[in-house]
């Protein structure tokens, strides 16, 4: 830095590349609406002006083309494994998972013969949000959690 | 208010049960009778209530009687409300199929119901209401029971590479297979 120091005026920021990504990329998660049981009802409450996701730069995407984060929001049956495996495929790098509740975590109370026992057996997922279903503050802490995993990525320089 | 709710109650339960009704005088199941005689096995009525009638009848006259019930304009039940099956492991006819009819004009409801052995196939009435259609396939994916002439009898609920009847009481309640198992036999997404 001694070069550059004091040598430009006070409107010049310097940074990483990896800092300027990751701070990008933090900023403006676009999950996809996803919301699968009765989590999905949470999930649209912290979506909305209570809790208001806009301001994390969360703004529900409805495909998964133009989607970063997999909100996991509520029970997988097999059936519907299948269909969020595609879903999760046709998302563009980057992209995360957050498991939200008991279901998506580990089949929660539905220990059937119908039901996934976790999203994790079929997707990796990088946020667990304990919960049934979580409050919208618990699904906003996790995206916080999600956002500061982001923040320490590298990819520049691994 | 409330000691004059009180004696009222108190009356109530003082007074003789009402008669049972006789179902041998009721319209609805004579009319049936009259045409079906040999093929009603039985005929009661849950709860002592007209809108509870449930008439069995034998597995392979089931198509005409619905056909008779539907368009005999006395009867007129033109809405097939529901088909839901049972399974009673230890008889030798394992499956009731039960009918839940209701006659729009009428306001009447009407239950038919009959038996099947496992592997036995009914006759399907989706060519009498169209509606059958996802019942029987429902019918057929949970508790495995067949109907000839429906249109197409596949699963509805459980996946299409589903094996076994969910329903049944023989079939385990928790899942058998461990999720990677599950992966490892058929990968997801292919």
């Amino acid at each position: 830095m001694g070069i550059i120091q004091s040598r430009f005026e006070s409107n010049i920021i310097t940074t990483t590349v990896d800092k300027l990504v990751d701070w990008s990329r933090r900023s403006s998660l676009w999950p996809l609406t996803f919301g699968l049981a009765c989590c999905a009802i949470e999930m649209m409450c912290a979506g909305a002006s209570r809790f208001d996701f806009d301001r994390f730069g969360v703004i529900f995407r409805a495909t998964p083309r133009q989607s970063d984060v997999m909100i996991v929001a509520g029970t997988v049956t097999h059936k519907m494994a299948d269909v969020m495996k595609k879903l999760y495929d046709q998302m563009p790098e980057p992209k995360w998972v957050v498991a939200m509740g008991a279901c998506a975590i580990s089949g929660g109370p539905f220990n059937s013969y119908s039901v996934l026992q976790g999203a994790d057996a079929v997707i990796p997922v990088d946020i667990y949000i304990p919960g049934c279903p979580p409050r919208p503050e618990a699904l906003m802490h996790g995206i916080i959690l999600l956002q500061e995993k982001i923040d320490k990525e590298k990819f520049v320089r691994k | 208010m409330n000691e004059e709710n009180i004696e009222k109650g108190g009356e109530e339960k003082e007074e003789p049960q009402e008669e049972k009704i006789n179902l041998d005088d009721n319209p609805i199941v004579k009319k049936i009778k009259e045409r079906f005689t040999e093929d009603i096995l039985d005929t009661y009525c849950f709860a002592n209530r007209l809108d509870e009638i449930t008439i069995k009848a034998k597995k392979e006259k089931i198509k005409d009687i619905c056909r008779f019930v539907k368009e005999e304009p006395e009867l007129d039940f033109t809405y097939l409300a529901d088909i839901t099956g049972v399974d009673y492991p230890d008889r030798e006819e394992r499956f009731d199929l039960v009918y839940h009819l209701y006659s729009v004009n009428k306001n009447q409801r009407l239950r038919l119901r009959l038996s099947t052995k496992d592997g036995e196939a009914v006759e399907s009435v989706t060519s009498i209401w169209k509606g059958a259609d996802w019942y029987e396939r429902e019918a057929f994916d949970m508790l495995g029971i067949k109907f000839d002439g429906h249109p197409n009898l596949k699963r509805i609920l459980m996946p299409d590479d589903w094996e076994g009847h969910p329903y049944r009481k023989d079939y385990p309640l928790e899942d058998q297979k461990t999720p990677k198992e599950r992966l490892k036999a058929k990968p997801l997404g292919e």
